[in-house]
């Protein structure tokens, strides 16, 4: 399946506060984590991470620090700011909203077509 | 084997960090970030197997387009679009000490030229008041030797080299110091106007690391010139609110200002300046778009207009040029400009780049000013008896015989260039090497001047 370009958009910010928020970590390891909590569907383009995580702390909400593991890679690793966990909240609050919103929707349509993929759909 | 892979893996990724560093987007430190998530990715592939080549490909793949990656870089971080002036803050880049105590020293010469020029007031010489001919007589003094010693600082001259130089800077201020000439005598203005000149190119030797005969230093001192002027003046604008805002501000608490402005403020702030633009040009160099050459393309045309609208206004109405006391040096700064424009047209070019219409212009240009400049010469040759010669009208034309000849031999080049005949680099050549003349005409203006006309 392919999701479209707006959707992963739209959902980068609240799953990136969302991992940084257990604890702090670095790109490569962010993109894994996505990649298993969305079993393999969202598709980002590994470098786009990095302008979001930059603009996530140039807007405060993660700060990020260069650091060298015993034996690895200096590395730069991000962590979530408290203000970051507010916007993190904030955010779950409006998906909450669409979530529902769309549950509503779904219920309507299921009962006027049974649930099957789309022509349009299918030929992708 | 796996090491002879790994020895290509190295220099793939190398080749990949050389790409990225390219963009102006991405900085070093993007760059790290960037290399750091490419090297998971492919031990995590060839970890699952993959040969290092695929494993690489696949990771550069997935990396996404540099293009792509730069848009959104620059998305985010659009200030590096506007090249921005690196000052040493940026952590653990190897240039940063270096630049850092390129900043040090160059505050510290700053500083001594600044206080170069209170020197005198400690033995009585004051800026403002009777002693205003020894200033100007000795301005140059107080800064560019100070640029002097930075630039030899920063170029790490030769010893000897450091000791001609200053040899020149002490003959400089014999000529400026030891004549008797009254103050307002034309031998000290001339001197005001030349000894700068003389002692710019000197310090033109150092800007070129001593190695003041290759043609390449000397053009790149030339295009330091033209980007050092227009520091100067925008710093100069600055400084001019600084002046308005002390003296109205401290006005308004009734205290007034303006003997600290005339004392400190501009004596010490347009020393100072002499050598934080030059700074500024050094640092700036590969930042930001050189300012003289893109005011040369705006200017050119315009110049070349007015120039062939007088030529033709001159012609219709056979009205012979006014020939006034002044209007030599009008006509010599009219020559100085077409070789200004000239000089920073030239300084920009591709060397290899076929003719175009902007050098037609160009062309046009030096031709309507040597005209223009021939018939002015005609009309005060008549005249020059009647006058004699003064040290200022001597002065006068010979710079208009010396701009002249430059500006002449230039036009015949350029022709010979347009018509496919000579390359560029001829007239290239050929301005890098008159900047000898320049020399040794403002060295003897300053040296032989005052004697050969009696001090007047």
């Amino acid at each position: 399946m392919h999701i479209t370009k707006d959707l992963v958009a739209a959902s980068a910010t609240p799953l990136v506060l969302g991992i940084l928020a257990e604890g702090e970590s670095y790109g490569y390891a962010i993109l894994k984590q996505v990649n298993e909590l969305s079993g393999g569907q969202l598709e980002w383009t590994d470098g786009l991470l990095y302008p979001l995580l930059h603009r996530l702390e140039r807007l405060g909400h993660v700060e990020s620090a260069w650091e060298t593991p015993p034996g690895g890679r200096r590395r730069k690793y991000y962590r979530i700011t408290d203000q970051g966990c507010a916007e993190l909240v904030e955010q779950r609050r409006q998906w909450a909203a669409v979530v529902d919103a769309l549950r509503g929707v779904w219920n309507i349509s299921q009962s006027i077509t049974p649930i099957t993929a789309p022509a349009w759909e299918a030929g992708r | 084997m796996i090491v002879e892979s790994n020895n290509d893996l190295e220099a793939q990724i190398a080749e990949w960090r050389a790409y990225v560093h390219r963009r102006r987007e991405l900085l070093q430190t993007d760059a790290e970030e960037l290399e750091d998530h490419l090297r998971s990715r492919i031990t995590e592939l060839t970890e699952a197997g993959l040969g290092a080549d695929e494993a690489f490909l696949i990771a550069v793949k997935r990396m996404g387009s540099l293009d792509e990656l730069s848009r959104e870089f620059a998305r985010e971080h659009s200030e590096r679009l506007w090249k921005q002036l690196v000052l040493p803050g940026e952590p653990e880049a190897p240039a940063a000490a270096r630049s850092r105590r390129e900043l040090l020293v160059m505050m510290l010469c700053a500083a001594v030229a600044a206080l170069a020029i209170k020197v005198p007031a400690l033995f009585g010489l004051d800026i403002s008041g009777d002693d205003a001919g020894f200033y100007v007589r000795n301005v140059s003094l107080f800064a560019l030797p100070a640029l002097a010693a930075y630039f030899g600082w920063q170029r790490r001259l030769d010893r000897r080299v450091i000791g001609v130089l200053a040899l020149l800077f002490a003959i400089g201020a014999v000529a400026a110091n030891a004549y008797p000439l009254a103050d307002d005598s034309q031998s000290t203005v001339l001197t005001a106007i030349h000894l700068p000149i003389a002692l710019w190119l000197v310090v033109g030797v150092t800007y070129a690391g001593g190695d003041w005969r290759s043609d390449r230093r000397r053009m790149d001192f030339i295009r330091f010139t033209g980007e050092w002027l227009i520091y100067f003046v925008l710093i100069a604008l600055g400084g001019g609110v600084l002046v308005l805002f002390t003296a109205g501000t401290f006005d308004a608490i009734g205290l007034d200002a303006e003997g600290f402005i005339n004392s400190w403020l501009l004596p010490c702030g347009a020393m100072a300046a002499v050598i934080v633009s030059a700074w500024l040009v050094e640092a700036k160099q590969s930042v930001i778009e050189n300012m003289a050459p893109v005011l040369t393309r705006v200017f050119t045309p315009l110049f070349a207009v007015t120039l062939l609208a007088f030529l033709v206004a001159m012609i219709w109405t056979n009205e012979g040029i006014d020939v006034k006391r002044d209007v030599l040096i009008l006509f010599d700064l009219l020559l100085v400009i077409v070789l200004g424009l000239l000089l920073y047209a030239i300084s920009a070019r591709n060397p290899a780049a076929r003719p175009g219409l902007f050098d037609k212009l160009q062309l046009a240009l030096v031709v309507s000013a040597l005209i223009i400049d021939v018939m002015v010469l005609l009309a005060i040759t008549g005249r020059i008896t009647e006058w004699g010669f003064s040290p200022n009208k001597t002065a006068a034309l010979g710079e208009n015989v010396i701009l002249l000849t430059n500006l002449a031999w230039s036009a015949w080049l350029f022709l010979g260039f347009l018509r496919g005949r000579m390359p560029f680099a001829r007239l290239e050549h050929w301005q890098t090497r008159y900047l000898i003349v320049y020399a040794v005409w403002a060295w003897t203006v300053v040296l032989a001047f005052p004697i050969i006309f009696d001090f007047v």
